[in-house]
């Protein structure tokens, strides 16, 4: 297999995850969005830790750290929104803009 | 880490066999994890039982005494026990190594027995006094740790350990002190225990340090050891580090002048009062001279003239203040403030088993004499003595076993007060200290003399509270009745000379301590002591009884004795409440009247011409240099800030999206340069 076929993908998958992240406008969908970009990069560090092949596997080990900072990410971002729906009775984020100045 | 204490202790010329106590001892640190998990159980699943969780907090202690009671017996019958068993956690360097663990010996062994006991009584009848009040689950969840705290301490092996418990129960003895929070006072006097602690505290850890350190092992048996073996390194530091000690002891133990929190604390439930009185809390001090005893003992003799002298104000001056106090719970604080008075002095004088033996046996009376006196507030609803009288018909079961509390912390033959206490004289007489045994004889004229008042106002002449007052319920008259049969009887454990067949007697219980420690302890009955401590004791009631006694109905006529001086003084307690402010004011006042002399009239004059030529100077740069330059300056800063802010705060939407949109044209902006530079 070829580096840049595993390339090609994480960067479709990446692209998809800046497009939804952009156009969703349900919560929920925006936080996959966002595990769809962080899968893309896990993509790229095995793939090009399958061409370099370093001493302590870094590639591999970064892509687990990834995996659990994602995660721990998304059971914080889950109860958010739980708690945001609870109080707002939707999950739209134009409707929210609490966050304003 | 399992290591066993090998040196054995020769006793006036007869070796005392030392066992190992086997599993019994192996295991016995259950005792002092039990109160911790009966701790967690009450939060977590306390509220859905009927006693809200009590029956945990007497559950734990109810096991723990089974291990209590079966170690005793085999220290009474198998001779002595010494084991320990310690787990190391942590090391600074190669030689000083903190462990946590339990010792067995008969020292710790009566402590656990007494807290066990004196705790499970006292809890179960907790169970009744406590039943309807408010937050009764934390009550319990804390009375658990207070119990467990108290175990960790007198099980500690070693200083570090001892420090937790120590700490331990000073966070519980706070937690239920201010109980009753929802009232100012009662928080007032949680902190004030907790802190007169803590200032007594301090010492107790730098005495730890400088002892510890100077050997590089905090080991009791390695301090003891050591003392003995008159280590030079520990010589050096003993008579600073021994006072340094003495000082966390007076905290605890609540000697003069850091006696202050324990009357107060008086502002916690009852059975709060009993257990801290009897056999938690004051008692650590104690334990903790008991301890150190041959450090004292062999190389810090110079401080023990110190802690004798302390101990004789406590058990005198303190014990006068329980004449005066309304409140039936202060009159018995006093007391217990008294009676430590007795024990410090034992203990400092060189009697290590008199001073033991009397905590020993107050540990049974008091809390005797504080549940008794949780029975009557549970009948009349007040704590005030003025209030009660008369309460022998209505209350009999609470009224027999107040008396006999009141006659054996009088310390009338043949009840436990007698013995101990007696013991106590005779090793006064026999160290040389003269003066301070006839101090505590008079000591003990003042303790039946205000156990008579107490006993006359409450139980004798017309009930002067409102409504028909009721004895108590079974689970609260129950644990009286307990408490007053080791009340009579304990005293026979240590008649001097005396060896029970069989069981031998409270001295030897406790004489395996590594080494020998060369302390005193009378071989027969002295009988002329015996009977002046006797006479005393006797002189104080009959005087007593004459004044409070049951003919007089009122009040007024009851507490007619008014010596001129001496009352106010009482009442006031020796100023000492006042006098830290006091002393404050005082001096403060003129110094503070001079030095504003001097400010007027000497300052003053230079301050004002300086400040006129300051003036002068002011006035330029502010016109001219501060106006005009420096304030166009800001001012155009400002403005620009001002705008700047205007047009970007446009950009902060509130839109998560649209954040985000920025985000990833960052990105990309960013890879492209990257891209192109690289």
């Amino acid at each position: 297999m070829l580096l840049s076929q595993f390339l090609i993908v994480s960067s479709a998958l990446f692209s998809l995850g800046v497009y939804g992240l952009l156009v969703r406008r349900n919560i929920v969908l925006i936080l996959l969005s966002v595990e769809l970009m962080l899968n893309a990069v896990n993509i790229n560090l095995i793939a090009f830790e399958s061409v370099i092949r370093s001493a302590d596997a870094t590639g591999q080990v970064f892509a687990i750290f990834v995996i659990t900072v994602a995660a721990a990410e998304v059971g914080i971002g889950l109860a958010i929104v739980l708690m945001i729906f609870r109080n707002r009775r939707s999950a739209n984020v134009d409707e929210l803009n609490l966050m304003r100045w | 880490m399992l290591h066993k204490l090998a040196v054995l202790a020769t006793e006036e010329g007869g070796v005392v066999h030392a066992g190992d106590g086997g599993w019994w001892a192996d295991t016995a640190g259950i005792m002092l994890v039990l109160p911790f998990v009966a701790f967690l159980l009450i939060l977590f699943f306390g509220k859905r039982l009927k006693y809200q969780g009590g029956e945990f907090a007497v559950g734990a202690l109810a096991i723990g005494l089974v291990w209590a009671t079966v170690l005793f017996v085999m220290n009474m019958t198998g001779g002595v026990l010494d084991h320990s068993n310690t787990f190391e956690i942590a090391r600074i360097g190669s030689d000083i190594v903190f462990e946590l663990g339990w010792m067995v010996d008969g020292l710790s062994i009566m402590m656990y027995f007494l807290v066990n006991f004196v705790g499970l009584v006292v809890f179960i009848y907790a169970l009744g006094y406590m039943e309807g009040d408010i937050r009764v689950n934390t009550f319990f969840a804390s009375f658990s740790i207070f119990a467990g705290a108290m175990l960790v301490l007198v099980g500690a092996p070693n200083l570090i350990q001892m420090i937790i418990g120590w700490e331990g129960v000073g966070l519980a003895s706070y937690l239920l002190i201010g109980h009753y929070w929802e009232d100012l006072d009662n928080v007032k006097a949680g902190n004030k225990a907790f802190m007169t602690n803590k200032v007594a505290d301090v010492g107790l850890i730098l005495g730890a340090i400088l002892v510890g350190v100077a050997i590089g092992n905090f080991d009791f048996a390695a301090l003891s050891e050591a003392a003995v073996g008159q280590n030079a390194e520990l010589g050096a530091v003993a008579f600073v580090g021994g006072l340094l000690l003495f000082f966390g002891a007076m905290g605890k133990s609540a000697q003069f002048p850091l006696h202050i929190w324990l009357p107060d604390a008086m502002a916690g439930p009852t059975p709060v009062s009993a257990l801290m009185h009897a056999a938690t809390m004051v008692t650590a001090g104690i334990y903790l001279m008991a301890r150190m005893f041959p450090l004292f003992q062999n190389l810090a003799q110079d401080a023990r003239v110190y802690m004798v002298a302390i101990g004789a104000i406590t058990l005198f001056a303190i014990g006068l203040l329980a004449l005066v106090a309304d409140d039936i719970k202060k009159v018995l604080a006093y007391s217990t403030v008294s009676q430590l008075g007795y024990m410090m002095t034992a203990v400092a004088a060189g009697g290590y088993t008199a001073g033991l033996f009397h905590l020993f046996t107050h540990a049974f009376f008091k809390a005797l004499l504080f549940l008794g006196a949780g029975s009557v507030i549970h009948a009349v609803h007040s704590n005030n003595m003025s209030d009660m009288g008369g309460l022998r018909k209505y209350m009999p079961t609470t009224y027999w076993t107040f008396v006999v509390g009141s006659l054996a912390l009088a310390g009338i033959v043949p009840l436990s007060g007698f013995w101990s206490k007696d013991e106590i004289l005779a090793t006064l007489g026999h160290e040389g200290y003269t003066a301070v045994m006839w101090i505590a004889i008079a000591g003990a004229f003042v303790t039946a003399f205000y156990m008579t008042r107490a006993v006359a106002l409450t139980f004798f002449g017309e009930f002067k509270g409102h409504g028909e007052p009721h004895e108590s319920p079974k689970l609260m008259t129950r644990p009286l009745v307990a408490l007053a049969i080791p009340s009579i009887f304990f005293g026979l454990l240590n008649i001097p000379g005396v060896s029970i067949p069989g069981i031998g007697n409270f001295t030897e219980w406790l004489s395996v301590r590594v080494v020998e420690m060369g302390d005193h302890h009378a071989e027969a009955i002295n009988f002329g002591l015996a009977a002046a401590g006797l006479g005393a004791a006797l002189l104080g009631i009959a005087l007593g009884w004459m004044i409070w006694g049951e003919d007089k109905k009122t009040q007024e006529e009851r507490d007619s004795l008014e010596i001129p001086v001496l009352y106010p003084l009482l009442r006031r307690k020796y100023y000492l409440d006042d006098a830290a402010l006091g002393i404050v004011g005082a001096t403060m006042g003129p110094l503070a009247r001079s030095v504003d002399w001097i400010n007027t009239y000497v300052i003053d004059g230079i301050v004002n011409a300086a400040g006129a030529l300051t003036r002068g100077l002011g006035g330029f740069v502010y016109g001219i240099l501060d106006q005009r330059g420096v304030d166009g300056f800001v001012n155009g800063l400002s403005v620009v800030a001002d705008g700047a802010g205007a047009g970007l705060r446009k950009l902060q939407t509130g839109r998560v999206q649209q954040y985000a949109a920025f985000f990833v044209v960052g990105a990309i902006v960013l890879a492209v340069v990257f891209v192109i530079l690289i």
